[in-house]
This record gives C-alpha cells, sequence and structure tokens, in this order.
C-alpha cells in the first residue's frame, strides 16, 4: 500500500516537484488569500479535500468518460465539489469564509486540479491517484502557508491572530511593514521562495 | 454615462485581474514569452469576458438570485439557487469558449492556429470565472455595467500581459543571477508591476 513508488508520489510535489514553484500551476485563486495565516491554512485544506476527491472520483470513472467531452465532465465534477466545501465553510466558520470571497469558487478553475486531472487521474488507478491528489494539494498548501506566515508577521506583527511583536518593540519605534499586506508583494515573497528553493537545488535552475 | 466611464477605468487600473487579484496568473505566465502570442491571448480573453460577464449577469439575475424567478409567477418568488452559481457559471463560460473556438477557426485560420491550444485553456483562466463571480458579488446595477466591467477587466489582463511579455523578452539578456532566472524573476518584476499600478489607487472620475 505505502510501496516507495506510491510514498514518492505523496511527497515529491512537496519540494522537488512542486506545482507552485516548478510546474507553474494554481497560482490564480489562492495568492490574495494569504495575508494572514488562518484563511490561508482553510484554502490549503479546501484544495487538499477538492483535489483528493476529484482524483478519485475522475480516476475512478476513466474507463467511462469519452475523450471528447473529459474536461466538461471534469468541470462538473470539481464544480460540485466545489460547491459541498462552500456550503461547509459558510455553515461552520462563516468569518473566514466571508474573507475568502469568491476565491472559494475559483477552486474550480485553479489549474493544478485540471492539470492533476488530465496528467495523472486519468491514466492512473484510485490509490495512487488520492496519493498524488493529497501530495500535490499539500505541496500547494506548504506554498501558501510559507506566504502567509511572513506576511502575516511582517505585515500584522501577529501569527494565527496572536501578536508575537512584543509591546516594547513598539515603544521602541518599531513598525509593521505595511508593505506586506499589499497584494503584489504575495508575488515578490513566492519569487524569493523559489529563488532559495532553486539555490538548494541546482537542476531545478532554468536555461534564461 | 460618467458611472460608466468610472467602472471601465477602475476595472482596468484599480482592480486590476492580474496586479489586485493575482486572477489568470497560469496563462500569463506560460504565455508572456513573446508579445505576439500575448497580444493574441490577451484579445481572446477581453473578448471571452465581454461576452461571459453580461450573458452570466442575465443568469443571475433571471434564474439565480433570490426572488429572481419572480417572472415565472408568484409561485417561484421565494426560490433561491444562489448555490448553483459556480455550476451555472462554469457552463457558460465552457460552451462560449467552445463557440469561440469554432467562430476563430471558421473565419480567421491563421488567428486560430496560432492561438490553437490556448484557445481552450481560456476555459480553466481563473480571470474569466473570476470576472463573473466579481459581478455577482459587487452587484452591479444594469447590463451595461456588467458589461463594461467585464470589458474593463480584459483590457487590464492586456495591458498586464503584453507589458511583462516586452519585459521578459528584454531580460533575456541582462544578467539575472541563475536560480532567479526564468520563473522567480518574473514573479518579482510581476510584483514591482503590480507596486507600481497601485499608485492609480483613489483615481474617481
Amino acid at each position: 500500500m505505502f510501496s516507495r513508488k506510491n510514498l514518492k508520489l505523496l511527497t515529491d510535489p512537496i519540494n522537488k516537484n512542486n506545482p507552485i514553484t516548478i510546474q507553474v500551476l494554481g497560482i490564480c485563486s489562492a495568492l490574495a488569500v494569504t495575508v494572514k495565516l488562518k484563511p490561508a491554512f482553510v484554502m490549503a485544506l479546501s484544495v487538499v479535500f477538492v483535489m483528493a476527491m476529484s482524483n478519485v472520483i475522475i480516476s475512478l470513472l476513466r474507463k467511462t468518460i469519452p475523450n471528447r467531452i473529459r474536461i466538461i465532465v471534469q468541470l462538473v465534477v470539481i464544480a460540485a465539489l466545489v460547491i459541498i466545501v462552500d456550503e461547509i465553510l459558510k455553515a461552520y466558520v462563516f468569518d473566514i469564509s466571508k474573507q475568502l470571497t469568491v476565491f472559494v469558487g475559483l477552486i474550480i478553475t485553479n489549474c493544478i486540479i485540471m492539470g492533476r486531472l488530465e496528467a495523472f487521474a486519468l491514466a492512473n488507478k484510485p490509490w495512487p491517484s488520492l496519493l498524488d491528489g493529497i501530495g500535490n494539494a499539500a505541496g500547494y498548501g506548504a506554498i501558501l502557508i510559507i506566504v502567509a506566515f511572513f506576511r502575516e508577521l511582517f505585515g500584522s506583527g501577529t501569527i494565527w491572530n496572536v501578536q508575537v511583536i512584543p509591546d516594547s518593540f513598539y515603544e521602541l519605534g518599531y513598525v509593521n511593514n505595511g508593505m506586506f499586506i499589499l497584494p503584489p508583494m504575495a508575488l515578490i515573497v513566492v519569487g524569493v521562495i523559489i529563488w532559495v528553493q532553486r539555490a538548494k537545488n541546482p537542476e531545478l535552475q532554468e536555461e534564461n | 454615462m460618467e458611472n460608466l466611464i468610472n467602472i471601465f477605468v477602475k476595472s482596468i487600473f484599480i482592480d486590476n485581474m492580474v496586479f489586485a487579484y493575482f486572477l489568470g496568473m497560469c496563462s500569463y505566465l506560460a504565455v508572456s514569452k513573446t508579445v505576439k502570442t500575448s497580444v493574441g491571448l490577451g484579445l481572446a480573453v477581453i473578448f471571452v469576458l465581454g461576452f461571459t460577464v453580461p450573458l452570466n449577469y442575465l443568469i443571475e439575475n433571471f434564474i439565480l438570485k433570490e426572488g429572481a424567478m419572480r417572472w415565472l409567477g408568484e409561485d417561484f418568488a421565494d426560490v433561491d439557487l444562489s448555490f448553483l452559481r459556480f455550476i451555472f457559471f462554469i457552463a457558460v463560460i465552457a460552451s462560449m469558449v467552445q463557440l469561440v473556438e469554432m467562430i476563430v477557426e471558421k473565419f480567421s485560420p491563421s488567428l486560430y492556429s496560432s492561438l490553437g491550444i490556448f484557445l481552450p485553456l481560456i476555459a480553466v483562466n481563473c480571470a474569466i470565472l473570476g470576472g463573473s463571480l466579481f459581478m455577482a458579488e459587487r452587484e452591479y446595477a444594469n447590463i451595461a455595467e456588467a458589461t463594461v466591467f467585464g470589458l474593463g477587466s480584459g483590457v487590464g489582463w492586456f495591458l498586464a500581459i503584453v507589458g511583462i511579455a516586452a519585459i521578459r523578452e528584454k531580460i533575456k539578456y541582462s544578467n539575472v543571477p541563475e536560480p532567479l532566472k526564468g520563473l522567480g524573476i518574473t514573479f518579482i518584476i510581476t510584483g514591482l508591476m503590480g507596486l507600481a499600478f497601485m499608485g492609480f489607487m483613489g483615481i474617481n472620475l
């Protein structure tokens, strides 16, 4: 069940084959939710759920889906799962659901999900598909959480809404860096993450 | 009229799809290697947004919203189908993209072959679904406002992708640190462009 090959499916996307920094998928729907750690965490969990479930469903149906209409079938499966997530978030964590606004809906067009369905679930059995889904969503979530950690720490001086920078710092003249709250800073933080990752793994570097 | 111009300018510069909401980033990063292809894709996005946003506006206001089905009779007055929004919107978008693809193939084969693989990709471009969802969220007053918002968002996306493509063409010749080459520097430039665009904040015509 957890053979080395299967384990690789789970761990590879977290670093060496990360969906955001290497495959360049799924940047769209998520960076705007990384101002604070909490919404980023909820977003990551939602993506893990949608991704794992849709990978399994498509993998189970893979022999019955006609090739020509597969994109519509995939979109319907994903959209149905996202509706479930949206309703659950509205019911149990309404304030976070308000902060995430349209970005929950945008999980539907998250390229990672479509990309993994096309590249993996259509050609593999349900169990490896489940692992692949969880692995990729976790790799994506990891980047979200790293970005949100730095943005919340420098932008608001808090982590998980708990103040970590002591009052004495503020009295000495420390000021929160307002730039980290602005959207462009998320892109720059991701750029720096890519920089660090590729400096450590030279085989990932691009030609130009 | 003044209101329409205001919405147009706002959706291009202040609520720019790429710089303020990171929508459509996948194709933005993948297709922005040359100016020529990015112009083609940008135009296709303007076109699709200009059609799907007003279409989804009609669906939202005559089918999905609470009480929107009143025109069918009093029995339907308190039907609320808004939870079906995602499926309806994505179906409209997917079929519109298919339609655009067929029209372009029929009337302009040269444009079709140069856009080829990117056209179907527009269906999963988050900027398109995002446009419709923002339209529903902000509750525009009439269909003209929704259309102008759709077109403006498309133009904003077009400006962003053409701008980054032009910069990437030039940056090939500069001395970028090895690990930052390609994706990394593109992210950072996009961030800087976003900061520049924030200078438009607060413009009100």
